[in-house]
């Protein structure tokens, strides 16, 4: 999708590449938090709530404490007292009261799983007998986990000191809605009198969980010098460094996080739950102590993202052009403030040119885990509702649902509903590249058998990042990133290096940073990486470069400014150095060159993607079967392809298990009924087909390569497109996730018909 | 332009966009304030922009908090905070 002129200016951007952590992952020597063996290292476990909602009346801890084998007992009377704290993590601020009662629990539990306490012994099984021995005294109180009822005046109270806030303007009574955002454009009362169709729905979605396959996982070292080190699997090794630090009330500089390989995060690892309690474990005891989650732990007590109401009103002129939306939007946060209703109340007609528009959204507190970010957080739950709507509206004007899309599209100049003005983004591109797919040209044939289309957006956002580089005398470089790698991150930035500097992919080392290695970085999330982190490296093989030619100035005795650089050789009249040859070189004329960046990029990359899908529904179970899938994005410029489509694979196929299969399956009591993946379906390979995919490139105008990220937009579209086919396959509009069969099942047979 | 959110205009009589002077959001808010009490109370929290909120100047998210420069020619909004999976 992008022209050969295009092409041919890079050697590196936009080849395949090997991984460069590639034989460490493939032959299973990669170092994951699991995999962490210290001297006289010792083993932790939490102890969490059997309640959606109580009263911690007392906790005893003497009888664990007195178990044969347990080294240290820890507590809510442990944590430092942090009230009405508030923390700058740099994706976001967060109230330390409310993290540190999430990490583990203060006068009430939450939600089923809230921790509640922890102890250390020589080894887990013993750990976990030990546990058997806390007793705690609670009274039980009423619970509520659907985000509706929450909101009712009658609802359990959460917290009696969280009130509403909207934007800034603070409520006086208490309440389960701790964020009311409202957004206007235009007049709506005047847009919907100028359509002249009409379609409102209203849609539920269930809480799904990220579903990344290695379990948290943290091992901490309080030493006696007073020093914390921590080994983790997270998203930010900065941010778990300033939770840490936060949540222990000790200097940041006390406390060094070593992120190791990370079995997936997808947003949910990002907050903090073991790195504080193992650290206090470890004060305690003064060993180092593991923790690792079950995947019991996991669901319970980490994540997940969301379950919401929507309502969306949307119409339209005859000839096809939309005049007017209106969105009404309930998310639940679970059991502290803070869930993600922004973004997914200025995402829900992000795709849209829409003259009047109103947006209201609500963050609820219920008794589920807090939840977390998960890849495009918000946007997903918004564009189910929104693109459902958008075909049901094409298909009364009789319009085809793509060319309908097109007509009414966000492009350079829209102004979005939340205010901001899109810079050049790509979604009509998106577009014309699904119109002109094979998909989309190919024939559907066979009963119960439907196509579907939907567009998503997410903004991928910039924050901080830094890189260091040294160059080594054989001609490589080694170069230090602060970003923890999640998804080939290491090689898409050590690529932008390398094409700066005119040297191979291969001739570069990359490896990621501990907090005391490398300058501050923030979260692998938000589709930041390749962007800013990118960012970052082209920065700094500028500034070896700049360094290079004065090391070859001195060499050829002439000044740097007469040293041409071409085609990554350095030249002056008729001497020529390679990169290599001048880093041979370096010993005597000055000795190392090493390089440093940090950057702080503003522009969010604004990326867009549409979805084909191809469905078949049995029409006496219900099951979908997904014959064909096409994800369509526009990647600014795809830095590894490979890695571009495996991003959009994968969030294509989490987004499939959101359309289809997955949710959090509670009880009347509040408890999660499903917590572990036999009873939790996510997709396998078995579930779906080969995910096709189509890259487009518009390059960012903010990025020097055009680079916009790409990890968060490939999960918004998936739902919406295949309740899009589902309708055409059966005549049912489904309007509620996951479309499982017994739901859907049922749609069928009352004759939900559109 | 400084555009006013939907949410604060019981404070600027339904005022829902204006010029106003200032070479960083430290200078605007303080002009907002000046000419709309009350507001800097939802904007500002110590010397940093309030906790969930973010500014979006020119259509980026200002990353310099109340030190981020605004043009003559600026365009300012107040957003809830993003951040990302």
């Amino acid at each position: 999708m992008t022209p050969k002129s295009e092409r041919k200016k890079y050697k590196v951007i936009g080849t395949r590449p090997i991984r460069h952590d590639g034989a460490d992952k493939v032959t299973g020597r990669a170092v994951y938090g699991a995999d962490l063996r210290l001297a006289g290292i010792v083993h932790g476990k939490i102890l969490r709530s059997p309640h959606a909602h109580a009263k911690v009346k007392s906790i005893d801890t003497s009888a664990a404490e007195k178990h044969p084998g347990v080294l240290a007992v820890v507590t809510r009377a442990d944590m430092p007292n942090l009230k009405n704290k508030i923390a700058d993590l740099g994706e976001g601020s967060v109230n330390l009261a409310h993290l540190g009662a999430n990490v583990l629990a203060h006068d009430k539990v939450l939600y089923k799983g809230h921790a509640v306490a922890a102890l250390a012994a020589v080894n887990p099984h013993v750990a976990e007998e030990a546990l058997k021995l806390i007793k705690v005294d609670y009274e039980v109180l009423p619970s509520v986990t659907w985000v509706m009822d929450a909101m009712q005046d009658d609802a359990p109270l959460l917290h009696n000191d969280v009130f509403t806030k909207s934007m800034g303007k603070r409520a006086s009574k208490p309440s389960n809605v701790p964020t009311h955002i409202h957004f206007e454009k235009g007049n709506i009362e005047e847009g919907f009198q100028a359509a002249d169709v009409i379609v409102e729905r209203e849609f539920k979605t269930a809480s799904v969980h990220q579903g990344y396959i290695e379990p948290h996982v943290s091992t901490a070292l309080w030493n006696q010098d007073g020093h914390v080190t921590v080994w983790t699997s997270t998203q930010g090794a900065f941010t778990a460094r300033a939770q840490t630090a936060e949540l222990l009330q000790i200097p940041v500089s006390q406390v060094t996080v070593v992120p190791c390989e990370i079995g997936g995060g997808f947003g949910g690892k990002i907050a903090v739950y073991l790195e504080p309690v193992a650290a206090l474990l470890s004060r305690k005891c003064g060993r180092p102590v593991k923790m690792v989650m079950t995947r019991e732990d996991v669901f319970e007590g980490t994540g997940p993202t969301p379950g919401s109401f929507m309502r969306v009103k949307l119409g339209a002129t005859k000839d096809g052009k939309l005049v007017a939306g209106e969105a009404w939007l309930a998310y639940d946060a679970g059991a502290f403030p803070g869930g993600v209703i922004g973004p997914g109340a200025m995402c829900v007609f992000s795709c849209y040119e829409l003259p009047h528009a109103k947006v209201d959204g609500y963050d609820v507190l219920d008794n589920k885990p807090k939840t977390q970010a998960y890849r495009a957080p918000g946007a997903t739950q918004a564009a189910f509702a929104c693109e459902t709507v958008i075909d049901e509206l094409a298909e009364k004007l009789k319009i085809d649902p793509l060319e309908f899309r097109l007509k009414n599209a966000a492009k350079e100049g829209t102004r979005r509903v939340d205010g901001p003005v899109y810079p050049r983004v790509g979604l009509v591109e998106t577009l014309e590249a699904a119109k002109n797919s094979p998909h989309w040209k190919s024939k559907l044939e066979g009963k119960h058998r439907g196509r579907g289309i939907a567009s998503g957006y997410w903004f991928n956002i910039g924050l901080k990042s830094s890189v260091a580089a040294n160059v080594n005398n054989d001609g490589t470089v080694s170069l230090i990133e602060g970003s923890t790698d999640i998804g080939g991150t290491r090689t898409s930035i050590a690529m932008q290096f390398a094409e700066t500097l005119g040297i191979t992919a291969e001739a570069v080392h990359p490896r990621v940073g501990d907090t005391d290695s490398v300058g501050y970085t923030d979260v692998t999330g938000g589709s930041r990486t390749t962007f800013a982190t990118g960012l970052a490296a082209h920065e700094v093989a500028l500034d070896i470069q700049r360094q290079m030619r004065e090391r070859a100035a001195i060499l050829w005795e002439c000044e740097a400014s007469q040293v041409q650089v071409e085609d990554g050789a350095y030249c002056h009249k008729d001497k020529k150095l390679t990169f290599a040859e001048l880093a041979g070189q370096l010993g005597h004329t000055g000795g190392p060159v090493v390089g440093r960046a940090t950057v702080s990029p503003e522009g969010a990359s604004n990326g867009f993607g549409t979805h084909l899908v191809d469905v078949e529904v049995d029409p006496d179970t219900a099951k979908v079967t997904i014959l064909r899938y096409t994800a369509i994005q526009d990647a600014g410029r795809a830095i590894h392809p490979s890695y571009v489509e495996g991003q959009m694979q994968g969030g294509a196929v989490q987004g499939i298990g959101w359309a289809l299969n997955e949710e959090y399956v509670y009880s009347d009591q509040g408890r999660m009924e499903n917590a572990s993946y036999l009873d939790y379906r996510m997709p396998t390979a078995l579930d779906v087909p080969a995910i096709e995919t189509i890259i487009v490139e518009v390059p960012n105008p903010a990025h020097p390569y055009g680079v916009r990220g790409v990890g968060e937009t490939p999960i918004v579209a998936p739902p919406a497109a295949i309740a899009n086919a589902i309708y055409a396959a059966t005549g049912v509009r489904m309007t509620e996730l996951p479309m499982s069969p017994p739901r859907l099942w049922a749609a069928m047979s009352t004759g939900k018909k559109s | 332009m400084v555009y006013i959110p939907s949410q604060w205009r019981d404070l600027t009589g339904a005022v829902d966009r204006l010029e106003l002077p200032g070479r960083n959001l430290r200078e605007i808010s303080r002009a907002l304030e000046a000419r709309f009490p009350g507001i800097a109370e939802r904007l500002v929290e110590g010397d940093a922009i309030a906790a969930g909120l973010a500014a979006s100047i020119d259509g980026a998210i200002a990353s310099r908090g109340m030190y981020s420069p605004v043009g003559p020619t600026s365009e300012v909004h107040f957003l809830p905070a993003i951040g990302g999976g």
